[in-house]
């Protein structure tokens, strides 16, 4: 199960890792929905795109521009969080969105947590695998933890402050006395 | 100052919301401590020696009486009775339990306070010039810059996990009081030859065990644009920071790795797109936030109070304190008022509940309701009538808050150290009161002038020691043994300078000793009206030092009975403790 489009829906899509023994080069891509790394993509890149339906995932020391050409070729773009203190991801989403113009499925996965889904979605990721020794329905509260947001970024392109009249003080003094 | 309208309030309250369903999780086991810590830590919440510490944040350091008296309620009611101004010119708490902190959270939420981001890998508190609005060389008043950097930075989502901590700061007058060199990123705010406002931006500056003045990466970036290229400064720093080694991920390791015209490149490239995009700032929401800066109802006044003269004669006291804790205004018949947080005997930035509430009484009857924390750890009256002077002094000498030592050496800057912080090697404060305590004599301190001491526990320089004149350092040689580094020639401001080390270092009951030597040998050293800075410049180092080393030290150390055992020496009370 993951998170897509704020809802809980069943998932057959699989993330592939290499292990130590195998190289991007040489690794057998099994058959069905395979979600594979960025260095597989471009190392078979001849024999994949010829499937109906593939996914690619990066991870946090790697640059979304290196799919810019290949972009609309993916069902699903994944972006790696190894652990959840390392945000790289959050601008390897913006610069994906923003800047390339990517705009199918965006799925977050590896140490993905309840505390950092609003993040994620704010910078575009729109579907959330979350790590598996979590309670799924509980992550799913993280997309509402605020309902308002100052700056901008993939999901808001207006700051607050063009987005709505915001008081000057004499009104605001009213607000909280 | 700035007052929230619904959507700050909003925000804030839903903070609180998360923040307690967070403490709920962790109190229940759902989120394992290694979790729950960087959640807690954007939120200003450490696990110190013994108790939790909590940060708030004291937005670019201005602060109302009637948060103020918050902080008092919190200080009686969840603390120990006192709180510890910082020098990030934000309050910490260091005796809470984890389970209340939600309420207290509350507590500040009602009076527009928060503790978000005050720690972490993410943009902290922003700080800015503690007189702001009143400096007399002021070219453009930083506090509605700050107040919508502010905002920028609150819950932004792409920065919040950055490999390391970051800083800015921002000033706006000719002289820089906010150490903009000492930041990841120093705004100063400034005038082009049009008269149009704009920041020179410095970016890459720090302390730390690396410590390293700011470089200037463009000149002048106009203040339509400061928010985009902040922004692309920190995706550049998110995305090529270092990860693999704590002490190299500061952006100041980046900057020095690329060299400030390839990361300026970097930086540009990102910002390519950005520049004149939506996030661009509009002079309708510079001029919304400035209608909380505009001055308050100032009388017609001059500057001449025969009074206030008679007085300044009749007390020696008296006009210490107006020589040393009383500044300029720019408006006749005002002053800048600083009360010190640095009477000889008490800790460093300590305040008591007590005080608390007086200042905040002091600064509704003669500050209109308002007050600073500076980056020295103590606090500003900034628009005090001169002729309520003489008032102010004996009320607030009552309090203890009238010794005259603003930028004298026992307006001493200290970091909590070892007595509170797992980080630290050594004790701070207690080495800051055995300092005052032998310097005491007001004399001496205003013939030695101007002059600053900091002290830090350890390389993390959270007492900034590296921008002292003199610079103290706690560091461990082998088994918990206390040892001090003393450095020299540090400086803050226009003429920001790193200190460097005198040689080896020292035990607790050496360094007052040291810090004489120093002085002596400015005292004769000096030409007139130099100050020690200057001497050290015109001199360099090896004068200090060698004198410094010529004899022994005849100091009885103390008998440590067992080092290992961390003392709260100067609190007899039981301790709630997380840790043990």
């Amino acid at each position: 199960m993951i998170i897509k489009n704020k809802t809980i829906v069943a998932d057959d899509w699989i993330v592939l890792r290499l292990n130590e023994q195998e190289s991007a080069e040489n690794v057998a891509v099994p058959e069905g929905k395979m979600i594979v790394p960025l260095q597989v993509w471009l190392q078979q890149r001849d024999a994949l795109q010829q499937r109906a339906e593939i996914g690619v995932w990066l991870s946090s020391a790697e640059r979304p521009e290196d799919l810019k050409d290949d972009l609309n070729r993916f069902s699903v773009i994944a972006v790696d969080f190894p652990k959840f203190s390392d945000g790289r991801g959050y601008s390897i989403a913006y610069n994906l969105r923003a800047r390339l113009g990517y705009t199918g499925e965006l799925r977050a996965i590896g140490d993905v947590l309840r505390d950092q889904l609003f993040y994620m979605q704010r910078v575009g990721f729109d579907a959330f695998a979350i790590r598996s020794d979590r309670n799924i329905e509980d992550a799913l509260k993280g997309l509402t933890d605020f309902s308002e947001v100052y700056q901008t970024s993939f999901d808001h392109k207006l700051p607050l402050f063009r987005r709505v009249p915001r008081k000057g003080n004499s009104a605001a003094d009213m607000v909280n006395e | 100052m700035y007052r929230y309208d619904e959507y700050d309030q909003q925000i804030v309250n839903e903070r609180v919301k998360q923040y307690r369903d967070q403490v709920r999780r962790r109190l229940s086991g759902e989120l394992t401590e290694e979790e729950f810590l960087p959640l807690r830590l954007q939120n200003g919440l450490y696990m110190q020696i013994h108790a939790y510490m909590l940060r708030i944040a004291v937005p670019y350091g201005l602060i109302s009486s009637k948060q103020m008296r918050m902080f008092a309620h919190i200080a009686r009611k969840y603390d120990r009775g006192y709180g510890h101004f910082t020098t990030r010119q934000n309050i910490q708490f260091n005796w809470l339990k984890l389970e209340d902190t939600p309420d207290i959270l509350a507590d500040l939420a009602s009076v527009e306070m928060h503790a978000i981001q005050t720690s972490g890998n993410c943009v902290r508190n922003i700080t800015s010039d503690e007189f702001a609005g009143v400096a007399q060389d002021e070219v453009v008043d930083p506090r509605p810059y700050a107040e919508i950097l502010r905002q920028w930075s609150t819950f932004h989502p792409e920065f919040a996990y950055l490999p390391r901590k970051f800083k800015i700061a921002i000033s706006g007058g000719k002289e820089d009081r906010a150490a903009v060199y000492a930041h990841d990123i120093g705004l100063s705010a400034t005038k082009n030859a049009q008269g149009e406002v704009g920041f020179r931006v410095l970016v890459g500056g720090g302390l730390g065990r690396t410590p390293i003045i700011g470089s200037e990466i463009c000149e002048f970036v106009p203040w339509q644009h400061i928010l985009t290229y902040v922004e692309s400064i920190l995706r550049i720093y998110n995305q090529y920071g270092r990860r693999d080694n704590k002490y190299k991920a500061r952006i100041k390791i980046l900057v020095k790795a690329l060299g400030i015209d390839e990361f300026k490149r970097q930086v540009e490239a990102d910002w390519a797109d950005l520049k004149d995009g939506h996030g661009t700032l509009t002079i309708e929401e510079v001029n919304r936030v400035a209608t909380f800066f505009t001055d308050p109802d100032y009388e017609k006044l001059t500057d001449h109070d025969s009074q206030l003269n008679e007085f300044k004669a009749d007390s020696r006291s008296f006009s210490n304190w107006m020589l040393r804790n009383v500044k300029a205004h720019r408006v006749p018949g005002y002053a800048i008022v600083v009360l010190s947080l640095k009477k000889p005997g008490n800790a460093p930035g300590d305040a008591t509940a007590e005080q608390m509430d007086a200042i905040a009484d002091l600064a509704e009857r003669y500050s209109f309701g308002e007050l600073r924390v500076t980056h020295k750890q103590n606090l500003v009256l900034a628009d005090v009538r001169q002729k309520d002077l003489v008032r102010l002094w004996q009320e607030a000498t009552a309090h203890e808050l009238t010794a005259p030592n603003i930028g004298l050496l026992t307006d001493i800057i200290s970091c909590p150290g070892a007595e509170f912080c797992t980080l630290a090697n050594a004790r701070s404060i207690p080495l800051a009161q055995l300092i005052a305590e032998r310097f005491e004599d007001w004399d001496f301190q205003h013939d030695i002038g101007e002059i600053t001491l900091n002290i830090s526990g350890c390389v993390n320089a959270c007492g900034q020691h590296h921008i002292g004149n003199i610079g103290i350092t706690g560091v461990e040689k082998k088994d918990h043994d206390e040892w001090y580094q003393v450095s020299l020639g540090g400086a803050e401001g226009n003429l920001s300078s790193i200190g460097k080390i005198i040689g080896p270092s020292f035990t607790f009951n050496q360094v007052p000793e040291v810090i004489d030597r120093l002085l002596q040998v400015y005292l004769r050293e000096r030409l007139e009206a130099e100050s020690f800075i200057d001497t050290v410049r015109r001199i360099g180092h090896v004068p200090f030092k060698e004198h410094v080393y010529a004899t022994d030290f005849v100091v009885e150390e103390e008998e440590i009975v067992d080092k290992h055992v961390v003392v709260p020496a100067q609190y007899s009370v039981p301790y709630y403790s997380p840790r043990f």
